[in-house]
């Protein structure tokens, strides 16, 4: 079962490694408005301490995050 | 006991104690307000990239990326061969030598890097295994950078040496400067590093 049913948006950063998938889901959280949420698919390895890393750095929240084999998702809720 | 003042005049002891006691609230206030305000500014990351190789172009521009996309203020020094980084003629053209580095992912025999065009090969294999494996390019990099405000300085010492002029360095640095303006912003980094 997903983190969450619904999500505002959703960004692929599916084939990139570090630092891009941190960059790239920064600047789409700074696209939105406080409250909404995002769903950001990642296959860098890295990508699940990087991202709790981004979240506790920004104070932005990461909702959840889950992993399928190579696959890492993680569902965000710009809060400021 | 009571404190003689200027004047000649006897300081109460426990006058003396009510204002010793307020200067102190004071003085923990203002302390803590400092911290705060301490708390409250960005960290900030000082870089000095001294390497001019493909391979040691990387890990200054990836980490000046991500310290900026969390949030953090950067500044890299860019000096001797790192100057080719931010250099508009050198920086689509950087290279790795497969010459002397037994650490490469596919390490070359000494006598065959030693031949000429080993370093094209080198470099032209390592530019293609990096996109393969979704790595982003200098370029890219260098666009992040200056698009989420990473502050690069070209440093006018071994600018003057190479031969590098100004105009030579790609929009978005910052104006040629020495060690002592980088030393200025780096004097209170959290971040120091030396690439």
């Amino acid at each position: 079962m997903a983190v969450l049913d619904h999500v505002d948006h959703t960004l692929d950063c599916q084939g990139l490694l570090c630092p891009i998938p941190v960059v790239k889901t920064n600047k789409k959280v700074k696209e939105m408005t406080v409250g909404q949420t995002l769903l950001m698919l990642a296959t860098d390895p890295g990508s699940m301490p990087d991202m709790t890393a981004w979240s506790k750095q920004t104070h932005q929240e990461l909702i959840g995050a889950e992993q399928e084999g190579k696959l890492f998702k993680f569902y965000i809720r710009k809060t400021r | 006991m009571a404190t003689t003042l200027e004047t000649g005049q006897q300081l109460d002891s426990s006058v003396e104690r009510q204002i010793q006691q307020a200067v102190e609230r004071y003085v923990d206030l203002r302390l803590e307000e400092e911290e705060d305000k301490r708390r409250q500014r960005p960290k900030k990351v000082a870089i000095i990239a001294t390497k001019g190789t493909l391979d040691w172009a990387y890990p200054p521009l990836i980490l000046a990326s991500t310290a900026a996309s969390i949030g953090m203020e950067v500044g890299i020094f860019f000096t001797f061969y790192g100057l080719n980084i931010i250099n508009k003629k050198k920086n689509g053209s950087l290279a790795v030598a497969p010459l002397g580095n037994p650490a490469a992912p596919m390490p070359v025999p000494n006598l065959i890097g030693a031949i000429p065009g080993m370093t094209a090969l080198g470099s032209k294999v390592m530019r293609s295994m990096f996109k393969k494996h979704g790595v982003a390019s200098i370029a890219d990099l260098l666009e992040i950078c200056v698009e989420s405000g990473v502050k690069m300085w070209p440093c006018g010492m071994t600018m003057d040496v190479f031969g590098y002029k100004p105009e030579d360095f790609m929009e978005g640095v910052q104006p040629v400067c020495g060690a002592t303006h980088f030393l200025d912003y780096a004097s209170d980094a959290d971040i120091s590093l030396f690439i």
